[in-house]
C-alpha cells in the first residue's frame, strides 16, 4: 500500500460532503452523476430491515426512478415544490467501514442531522447514511446509498427531498 | 356554526337542533365547509358516525396465536385488538377500568394468558374479564364487582372477522355487519380468492403518513377519477415521457416501476369508461370494466397456481376482476389486485394518519409481494412523488377552505335533479361520476344521526 493510493481517508470525506453540498445546493443533475449506473437508494421503513423486496420502503429506487425524482422538482406542473423546498445537511465525520483498495470498494458511515423546509414548515431527520463507493474509471461513484432514519417507524409528512 | 353546541354535552334538549343542524350540512350536490373544518363536527363524528358504523381494525395475520395483540384505534377511541385462549378475536378499549392506563403502547406483540397493567397490577384476561388485584383484601366490601371499574377491561360493541379481516363497531347495538357491507364484500372476498390458498397475511409495518386535512378528503379522493392526470402529471407523466426519451436496448420491457406509475397519466375517457360502482351504506369502488391495474404483466408461475386450486374458469373469473379502489366506508380503502389497504385514521377535523398495509397472497410467488411492496412506497409513502402531489391538493383544500368567499363544496358530477340521496341497491355508473362521493355523505349524515 502506498501513501498516495485514491481515495485516502480524505478523499472519502470530501466526496462525501461535496455530496451532501450538491443537494443543498440544488444542483441535482451533479447528484445523479455521482451514481454507478445500477445504483440503489435505499431508505428502509424498518429499523435494522435486512429485505428491500418483500417489506415496504420508504425508498428503494434506481437511477431511473432518482432521475424522475430530480426532474419532477422542476416540472412546470409539480405543485408540491411551488414553491420549492431546501434542505441543509450537517454531516458528523464519517466512519470508514470499509477501505479495500484493492477490490475498489469503500463503505462509509456518515451520521448526519437532515433539515428540510418548505414555506413555513420544517422538520428534522436525525439518519445515518451508508454509502458504498466504488472506483469507476478512477473517480469514486456512489454503487449504494442506504439511509436510514433513527425514527423511521415514526408519521411523516411530506420528505420531498434527499437527506 | 353555533347551534351544535357542546357534543360533550349530550343533553336532549339540544337534540333536534343539533341533528337539523348536522343534517343541513349535506344537500344534494353540496357539502357544507363545516364537514371538513370544524372541530365540533369532528367531534361528533368521533362519538355518532364513528361508533355507529363498522370499522376496520386490524388483520387476524397480525395475531397468530393467543395472546397476541396489536394496538390501533377506531375513530380516536384506543383499542387493543387480540387473539383470546379459545382462538377469538377480541376487540377492548385500551384502557385500565382502574385508573384509565393504556395497558398497551406497542404496536404489536404477545401478552401471554392475560393484560397485567403496568400502574397497580391489575390482570385481566384476553377477553377483558378482571383476572386479579393484589391486596385484594383492600376491596373487601367496598361494592367493587357493581362499579364499572370491576366489570374488567370493555369491550367494543361488535366484532366480526371477515376472512381474515377484522373489523368492530363501537355501539352495541346498531345496523348489523351483513346489512352494513352488503354485496361490498365481495371486494374483499376477491383480494383474498387471489391467494392460492384463500388467505392473506400482512407483510410487514404499515406506511405512516402525516396529512394535515380531514380525513373525508382522503376518503373522496379514492373515487375522484377526474385528478390523476391533473395532480399526478407531474410524477406519472414525467416518467412516461423520461421512459420515452430514454435510449434503450431493442425489446427492453417496462420496468415494473413504469407499469405502476404510469397509468396515473390516462386519459378522462379511460377513467369514464372504467364505471364506479355504488353500494348501500356508502360503499363503492372504481375499476368495474377496466383499471389502473389492468394491465399489469403475469408472474410465471402464479395463473397454474390458481388454476389448480379453483379450476381453470374460476381463476379466470377472480383474476378478470380489475377493481381500483373500494372504498368501505367511513374510512378504509383496499385494492384487491394489488393487495393493500389503507386507513385513514382521524386524528382532527385538520389532520389524518394515513396508514397503507400490504399482504402476501398466501401460497403465490413472491414476486406478487414484490410488486405490492413496490406499489406502497411508489404511490403511498411520506417519500412518493404521487403522495406528494396528493397531499398537496389535500393540504391547499383544508386552507382554502378556511376563505369565506363560499361555504360550500361542490360534488354535483354527474349529478341530475332528483337524484335519490340514498344507495338502496348497487349500481353501476359513469366511471367520473362523484355518485360515489355523495353515497359517502348520504351515509355520513344516517349514521350521524342514527345515535343523535
Ligand atoms: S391504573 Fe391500571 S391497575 Fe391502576
Ligand atoms: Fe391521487
Amino acid at each position: 500500500m502506498t501513501q498516495t493510493a485514491y481515495p485516502t481517508r480524505a478523499d472519502l470525506e470530501d466526496f462525501l460532503y461535496d455530496e451532501a453540498r450538491m443537494l443543498d445546493e440544488g444542483r441535482f443533475q451533479e447528484w445523479l452523476d455521482l451514481f454507478t449506473p445500477d445504483a440503489i437508494y435505499w431508505m428502509p421503513l424498518e429499523w435494522g430491515q435486512t429485505d428491500p423486496d418483500l417489506v415496504t420502503s420508504l425508498l428503494h429506487e434506481d437511477m431511473f426512478m432518482l432521475r424522475l425524482r430530480v426532474e419532477r422538482l422542476t416540472g412546470a406542473r409539480t405543485f408540491s415544490q411551488k414553491p420549492k423546498s431546501r434542505s441543509h445537511h450537517v454531516l458528523q465525520r464519517p466512519f470508514v467501514d470499509e477501505m479495500d483498495h484493492a477490490g475498489g470498494r469503500f463503505v462509509t458511515v456518515t451520521p448526519m442531522h437532515y433539515v428540510e423546509t418548505r414555506l413555513d414548515e420544517q422538520f428534522l431527520l436525525a439518519v445515518t447514511a451508508t454509502h458504498t463507493l466504488v472506483l469507476q474509471e478512477g473517480a469514486l461513484r456512489i454503487a449504494r446509498k442506504r439511509v436510514d432514519i433513527v425514527n423511521c417507524d415514526a408519521a411523516f409528512g411530506n420528505i420531498q427531498l434527499l437527506p | 356554526m353555533t347551534s351544535l353546541a357542546s357534543p360533550a354535552r349530550h343533553d336532549a334538549r339540544d337534540a333536534p337542533a343539533r341533528r337539523e343542524a348536522i343534517s343541513a350540512l349535506v344537500r344534494p350536490g353540496e357539502v357544507h365547509r363545516d364537514v371538513y373544518v370544524s372541530p365540533e363536527v369532528f367531534a361528533l363524528e368521533m362519538k355518532h358516525l364513528f361508533a355507529n358504523t363498522w370499522v376496520y381494525v386490524g388483520h387476524d395475520s397480525q395475531c397468530p396465536r393467543p395472546g397476541d395483540y396489536i394496538t390501533t384505534t377506531i375513530g380516536t377511541q384506543p383499542v387493543i385488538m387480540v387473539r383470546h385462549s379459545d382462538g377469538a378475536i377480541h376487540v377492548l378499549y385500551n384502557r385500565c377500568p382502574h385508573k384509565g392506563t393504556k395497558i398497551a403502547i406497542d404496536a404489536a406483540g404477545n401478552t401471554g394468558k392475560f393484560f397485567r397493567c403496568p400502574y397497580h397490577a391489575w390482570s385481566f384476561r384476553t377477553d377483558g374479564c378482571l383476572l386479579a388485584i393484589p391486596l385484594k383484601k383492600g376491596y373487601e366490601g367496598s361494592g367493587l364487582e357493581e362499579s364499572a371499574a370491576g366489570k374488567g377491561m370493555t369491550p367494543v360493541g361488535a366484532v366480526e372477522v371477515h376472512r381474515g379481516f377484522v373489523f368492530a363497531r363501537l355501539a352495541p347495538e346498531g345496523m348489523g355487519f351483513a346489512e352494513f357491507f352488503g354485496e361490498s364484500l365481495s371486494s374483499l372476498d376477491n383480494m383474498v380468492d387471489r391467494s392460492p390458498e384463500g388467505r392473506l397475511e400482512v407483510a410487514g409495518p404499515p406506511l405512516r403518513y402525516m396529512h394535515r386535512c380531514n380525513w373525508k378528503m382522503l376518503v373522496e379522493n379514492q373515487t375522484d377519477t377526474c385528478h390523476p392526470m391533473v395532480a399526478h402529471e407531474s410524477s406519472a407523466g414525467t416518467a412516461v415521457r423520461i421512459w420515452e426519451q430514454m435510449e434503450k436496448p431493442e425489446g427492453m420491457e417496462r420496468p415494473m416501476a413504469m407499469e405502476v406509475i404510469a397509468p396515473f397519466t390516462s386519459p378522462y375517457e379511460f377513467y369514464e369508461k372504467m364505471g364506479i360502482r355504488l353500494w348501500p351504506n356508502g360503499h363503492g369502488h372504481t375499476g368495474v370494466h377496466h383499471s389502473i391495474h389492468s394491465d399489469y404483466s403475469a408472474i410465471p408461475g402464479y395463473f397454474d397456481q390458481m388454476v389448480a386450486a379453483h379450476g381453470e374458469d374460476r381463476a379466470r373469473a377472480i383474476l378478470g376482476e380489475s377493481r381500483h379502489n373500494t372504498v368501505y366506508f367511513p374510512n378504509t380503502m383496499i385494492k384487491g389486485p394489488i393487495q393493500t389497504l389503507r386507513l385513514f385514521k382521524p386524528i382532527a377535523a385538520d389532520r389524518t394518519l394515513v396508514e397503507s398495509w400490504i399482504f402476501r397472497l398466501v401460497g403465490a410467488p413472491d414476486k406478487l409481494l414484490q410488486r405490492t411492496a413496490m406499489y406502497n412506497r411508489l404511490i403511498n409513502a411520506p417519500t412518493s412523488m404521487v403522495g406528494h402531489d396528493d397531499l398537496e391538493m389535500y393540504e391547499r383544500a383544508q386552507e382554502g377552505l378556511m376563505s369565506d368567499g363560499n361555504e360550500w363544496v361542490n360534488v354535483q358530477r354527474l349529478y341530475s335533479p332528483g337524484e335519490p340521496e340514498e344507495v338502496t341497491a348497487p349500481e353501476v355508473e359513469n366511471g367520473t361520476t362523484e355518485r360515489q362521493m355523495r353515497n359517502q355523505f348520504a351515509a355520513w349524515k344516517k349514521f350521524m344521526l342514527m345515535s343523535m
